[in-house]
């Protein structure tokens, strides 16, 4: 396999051709931070979070592969203030009042308001009004939560092979749905296995009657999953 | 199927769907020609297109509500399109919406009773002279009050 050489942050680095700066900034101790990446499905940059400069210019690094003599910059102040940014709308579009919350303290979108130290929403909140779907005998979900990462969307389909999930319309009035956009109970193709509930980052998709203790979704689950099947 | 859609209009379907069986990404062409057919596309049709090209019910329905051209509710015979944009607006779209409202007793983006009619908001229109303005099917009328809306649905009944 072909070797490239590139910097990130200063430090000269080797990767292997093919490999997203992401993967690589992973494998040197270089944190990134990330909402729609999951470990063991498609990477789709929906999220931007994971941003970074690369000569002068914003790209996604769940995305971009390396190149050789890349100067690779994951924390300027811009693009800490642009990582910022998204986080806020995010904020802003859903309704993330997290001591409501079943996944408090358990949930990425508020890990990533700690480390991105969002202190403030600056743009005004849409207090979007959903029904919550809680027509599944196990779980529900609560879409004014939903990031539209579409974690769901791709565990489902690439791993599960079930397609459950989908997105539905597009702008502000995107969201994901269940089959024909029915009620998740009645989704004939949903085989009840779980890996959407462990797989979304926030307390969208739950576990019904877990308490908040007991909603920890292990997110690390799908990756595991995958890598043993490649090893089989 | 059941319900909604006819006998004949299941069998057309399934012609359409036997058309474009094992061809390179089918899925809008089928829509677009089934909504031809069927004036619409509800939950039923999209199930029997997804089952007749094995496609996943959510990348169906994905693509259904992603563009503004495909529809999952009945049209009415005449399409009555009142104009929201800045000038109509001003001259008293809303007012129309009611009047309209008040006489089919549908407001925007809803179908009568009987499918006669369907009333939907459109942006400008290029007729701002003439506001507040709607069209029905390709036909323009402005200058638009209670009287004048009531003399005009009259010419469609
Ligand atoms: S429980 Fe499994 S099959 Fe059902 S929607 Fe979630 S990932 Fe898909
Ligand atoms: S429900 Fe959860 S996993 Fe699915 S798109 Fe929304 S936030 Fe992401
Ligand atoms: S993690 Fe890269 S765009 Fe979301
Ligand atoms: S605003 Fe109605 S026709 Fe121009």
């Amino acid at each position: 396999m072909e070797t490239i050489r590139l910097k990130i942050d200063g430090r000269e680095i080797t990767a292997q051709a093919g490999q997203t700066i992401l993967e690589v900034a992973k494998e040197n101790g270089i944190n990134i931070p990330t909402l729609c990446h999951l470990d063991g499905v498609e990477d789709v940059g929906a999220c931007r979070l994971c941003i970074v400069d690369v000569h002068g210019q914003l790209v996604t690094s769940c995305t971009t592969k390396v190149g050789a003599d890349m100067d690779v910059q994951t924390q300027t102040a811009p693009v800490k203030e642009y990582r910022r940014m998204i986080l806020e709308l995010l904020f802003a579009e859903g309704s993330h009042v997290c001591s409501f919350c079943v996944s408090n303290g358990g949930c990425e979108l508020q890990d990533l308001a700690c480390d991105l130290e969002m202190h403030s929403v600056r743009v005004p909140y849409s207090f979007p009004r959903n029904r919550i779907d809680a027509t599944h005998p196990q779980f529900l979900i609560d879409r004014d939560r939903c990031v539209l990462c579409g974690r769901c969307v791709r565990v489902c389909a690439q791993v599960e092979g079930a397609h459950t999930w989908g997105f539905a319309e597009r702008g502000s009035t995107a969201r994901v749905i269940t089959d024909l956009a029915v009620d998740w109970g009645q989704a004939e193709s949903c085989t009840s296995c779980g890996k959407c509930v462990e797989s979304c980052p926030t307390g969208a998709i739950v576990r019904k009657g877990a308490s908040n203790a007991e909603m920890r979704k292990k997110a690390d689950l799908v990756g595991r999953l995958t890598e043993r099947r490649e090893h089989e | 199927m059941t319900g909604v859609i006819t006998a004949q209009q299941s069998e057309t379907l399934q012609r359409i769907l036997d058309e474009f069986k094992g061809t390179q990404g089918p899925l809008i062409q089928v829509l677009h020609q089934a909504q031809d057919v069927l004036g619409y596309l509800p939950a039923e049709v999209q199930s029997a297109v997804a089952d007749g090209l094995a496609l996943p019910l959510s990348t169906v329905s994905g693509v259904v509500t992603f563009y503004n051209f495909f529809r999952t509710e009945p049209r009415g015979e005449h399409v009555i399109s009142i104009c929201t944009g800045t000038a109509c607006h001003v001259k008293g779209a809303d007012r129309m919406i009611d009047i309209l409202r008040d006489v089919l007793g549908v407001g925007l983006e809803e179908t009568t009773q009987d499918r006669r009619f369907t009333v939907q908001g459109v942006r400008c229109i290029g007729a701002c002279g003439l506001a507040p303005v709607m069209m029905i099917d390709d036909e323009v009328y402005g200058k638009l009050d209670r009287k004048r809306i009531q003399e005009i649905l009259a010419l469609y009944e």
